[in-house]
C-alpha cells in the first residue's frame, strides 16, 4: 500500500522545526518551550511587538515576500479588525505549509495568538485549502488544546484581551490564495480578485481592517519573538533573514520540504539536502519558486536562496518550491502542463488572463502535438507580453512568466516539434501518458 | 430540509460576524448530506443561509470540490500537476481508468467511483499523489491501484466529514 509522507531530518539550523517527526499534542509543545514566546508578548506594547518585527526583517513566506512588520504597521485603525492566515497552499510545487500544520501546528496557532494580541484582533480565520482535510482536522484539535489551556477563548493571563480562533476551509480554488480572492472567498462571494485599493489593510474579511499573513510567516512569529528581532534577523541575508521552507519534489533522490537559512544555494539543496539526481540523469532546469515562476537553468544552481539572489538570476523565490527536471524531460510538455494549469485556474474576471491563458494553452496544445508553426513560437511569446502586468491578479503572469522562460531557454525543443510534426522523446519519458501517442501521430504541418 | 443540516449551517453561521461567510461551509454539509450539490441541496443551504439558491449556485459553481452533478460512492482524484506527473501520476491515472473502465472525469457504469484528475494536490514531494474521499494516499503507484479498489468496493463513501 502507500507509504505515509516522509519527513526530513531537521537542518542544524532549523528554527521552525528543528525537530524529528511531528509535535501535535500541546503537551509535547509546552514541554519544549512552547507557548512561551506568548507569554512574553503579553508584556510587551503593540508597538513594541510592531518593532520587533521589523527588526527581524522578516518577509512574507506565501510568495511575495513583504516585509512583514511593514504590514503589519499599515493596518487601518479600529475596533473591529481582523487576521486571516493564508492557508490556501496551492502553487505547484509547494506542500511546506501542510507540513508545519501536521508536524507543528501549535507553533502557528501560538503565532495567530501574539498576532491578534498586536494588533487587539477581533478574531481570526485560518483559510485553509479545500483539500487539505487532514490538516483542517489538525488545526481545530489544536485550538481545542489551546481553547482548554486558557490561550484562546478566555482572557489572556494578566489581561481583558480574548483571542478567538477558526478554521475555514476552502473549496478548491488556486485563486483564492491571492489575497484579494481569499477575502472575496471568505466574505462569502465566489473567489475572484477585487481591485486595490481598497487594500485589505483597510477593507478585507467582512469588510473590516484586515491582516493576512501565510501560515509559515505567522508560524514564525514565536520564534522572532522568543530569540529577538535582531537575532533573527542575523541568520540567513542582510536582505533575506532567517530560515525558510523549501519544498522539493521532482526528479531528485530525497524530495520533501527542507528548512534552510536563507543563506544557502539551490544547489545546497538540491544536491546537498536532496541528493541530486537519480543515476544515469543529468540536470535540465528547475523551478526555483513555485510553477508560476520563470525556469532557472544547471549554470544557475549556485544561486543563493535569498529573495534579492533569485531576482538577480532572472526568476523569483516565490513560495519557495523547487521542482527538478531531469533530461528526458520534454520542456515542450512542461510548459503545456504549467499552462493548462493556469487556464483552469484562471477566474474569468480579467480578459487579458482569461483569454492569454486559454491561448497560450492552445497553441502550447499544437506545439506539443508538433502542428504547431515556428511563427507560432513567437505568437506565444507576444501573448505572453500581452497578459503579463495587465490584470488584478498576478495569475495571468504566472502563467506568461514561465511559459516565456521555456521558450527562451529551449526554443530549439519547440522548434524540433515544428519541424519533426511530432514530440522527439522516447515513449517512456515522463508525462507521456498524459499527452498519448496519438495525438502526436505525424501530420501535415500547419503554417501561419 | 433535514433538522440536522440546517442546525449545522446554524452553527457554522455562529463563526462569522457576518452569515454570508459561511456559504463554503453550508455547501459543505449539504454536499455530504445529498451526495451531490442538487437543486433541492442548493435549496437547503439557501434557506439555512437566508440568501437566494440563484447566489448558492454561482459561489457553489465557482469551486472545485463541489460537485453540481452527481458522483459515484467513492471519488478518486489522481494529481496530475507538474511533480505528480513527471514521477509517474500520468500512469497510474491510466491504470485507473483501465481497472474501471471508464474515462476520466467519468463514473463507473456501476456507479461506484467517479475518477477525474485535479491540480496540485499539495503533496509534490510526495507524490504521486491520490485523494480518495478526500483523504490523501501518497507514494502511489501502479500497483497500488487494484488493491485500493479492492478495498473500496467493500465499503460505501462516508457520509461525515472527515473532520
Amino acid at each position: 500500500m502507500p507509504e505515509a509522507p516522509t519527513f526530513a531530518q531537521p537542518d542544524a539550523n532549523a528554527l521552525l522545526l528543528p525537530f524529528a517527526g511531528s509535535r501535535r499534542e500541546i503537551s509535547e509543545y509546552e514541554a519544549n518551550g512552547g507557548y512561551d514566546s506568548l507569554r512574553k508578548s503579553l508584556d510587551m506594547t503593540s508597538e513594541q511587538l510592531v518593532d520587533e518585527m521589523i527588526a527581524s526583517n522578516l518577509r512574507g513566506r506565501g510568495g511575495a515576500g513583504f516585509p512583514a512588520g511593514k504590514k503589519a504597521s499599515f493596518l487601518a485603525q479600529g475596533l473591529e479588525r481582523y487576521l486571516v492566515i493564508n492557508g490556501d497552499e496551492s502553487e505547484p510545487g509547494t506542500f511546506k505549509d501542510r507540513e508545519i500544520i501536521l508536524r507543528n501546528p501549535h507553533m502557528l496557532i501560538e503565532g495567530i495568538i501574539i498576532y491578534l494580541w498586536m494588533i487587539r484582533g477581533a478574531g481570526a480565520y485560518i483559510y485553509i485549502r479545500g483539500e487539505y482535510a487532514k490538516e483542517a482536522a489538525i488545526l481545530e484539535g489544536a485550538i481545542t488544546q489551546a481553547r482548554e489551556k486558557g490561550y484562546i477563548g478566555s482572557p489572556l493571563p494578566g489581561t481583558d484581551y480574548v483571542a478567538n480562533v477558526y478554521v475555514h476551509r476552502g473549496a478548491g480554488a488556486y485563486i483564492c490564495g491571492e489575497e484579494t480572492a481569499l477575502l472575496s472567498s471568505l466574505n462569502g462571494e465566489r473567489g475572484q480578485p477585487t481591485a486595490k485599493p481598497p487594500f485589505p489593510a483597510v477593507s478585507g474579511a467582512f469588510k473590516k481592517p484586515t491582516l493576512l499573513n501565510n501560515v509559515e510567516t505567522v508560524a514564525t512569529v514565536p520564534v522572532i519573538i522568543g530569540m529577538g528581532g535582531a537575532a533573527y534577523a542575523g541568520v540567513g541575508t542582510e536582505q533575506s533573514t532567517g530560515t525558510k521552507m523549501f519544498s522539493l519534489s521532482g526528479h531528485v533522490n530525497n524530495p520533501g520540504n527542507y528548512e534552510m537559512p536563507l543563506s544557502a544555494t539551490y544547489r545546497d539543496l538540491i544536491e546537498g539536502k536532496g541528493g541530486g539526481l537519480p543515476a544515469g540523469r543529468t540536470l535540465k532546469a528547475f523551478v526555483p519558486g513555485g510553477s508560476s515562476m520563470p525556469i532557472l537553468m544547471p549554470n544557475q544552481l549556485d544561486t543563493g536562496l535569498a529573495f534579492e539572489a533569485v531576482v538577480a538570476a532572472g526568476s523569483m523565490a516565490g513560495s519557495g518550491a523547487v521542482i527538478v527536471v531531469d533530461d528526458r524531460t520534454c520542456m515542450v510538455r512542461f510548459a503545456l502542463r504549467t499552462a493548462e494549469f493556469y487556464m483552469h485556474e484562471s477566474c474569468g474576471k480579467c480578459t487579458p488572463c482569461r483569454e492569454g491563458t486559454r491561448w497560450i494553452t492552445e497553441l502550447l496544445r499544437k506545439q506539443e502535438a508538433g502542428l504547431g508553426t515556428v511563427e507560432e513560437i513567437d505568437l506565444l511569446l507576444e501573448i505572453c507580453n500581452r497578459v503579463e502586468g495587465n490584470c488584478l491578479c498576478v495569475l495571468g503572469d504566472a502563467c506568461a512568466m514561465p511559459v516565456r522562460s521555456h521558450i527562451n531557454n529551449f526554443r530549439h525543443e519547440f522548434e524540433e516539434h515544428c519541424r519533426l510534426g511530432r514530440c522527439s522523446c522516447p515513449d517512456d519519458a515522463p508525462m507521456s501518458e498524459l499527452y498519448p501517442p496519438l495525438l502526436r501521430a505525424p501530420l501535415p504541418m500547419v503554417h501561419a | 430540509m433535514s433538522d440536522t443540516l440546517y442546525d449545522e449551517i446554524q452553527r457554522e453561521i455562529a463563526k462569522y460576524p457576518d452569515r454570508r461567510s459561511a456559504i463554503l461551509p453550508a455547501l459543505r454539509h449539504a454536499q455530504e448530506h445529498y451526495g451531490w450539490l442538487s437543486p433541492e441541496a442548493l435549496e437547503a443551504v439557501a434557506d439555512g443561509l437566508d440568501l437566494s439558491p440563484a447566489r448558492c449556485l454561482a459561489v457553489a459553481s465557482f469551486y472545485d470540490m463541489f460537485f453540481l452533478q452527481p458522483v459515484g460512492e467513492h471519488v478518486v482524484e489522481v494529481c496530475t500537476n507538474l511533480s505528480c506527473a513527471m514521477i509517474g501520476a500520468d500512469k497510474v491515472l491510466r491504470e485507473f481508468e483501465r481497472e474501471l473502465d471508464v474515462k476520466a472525469p467519468g463514473t463507473s457504469a456501476d456507479g461506484r467511483f467517479t475518477l477525474r484528475c485535479v491540480e496540485c494536490l499539495g503533496g509534490c514531494g510526495w507524490g504521486p499523489v491520490v485523494s480518495v474521499d478526500e483523504e490523501y494516499e501518497e507514494h502511489f503507484k501502479i500497483e497500488d491501484v487494484a488493491p485500493l479498489l479492492e478495498r473500496l468496493r467493500s465499503t460505501s463513501r462516508p457520509s461525515e466529514s472527515h473532520a
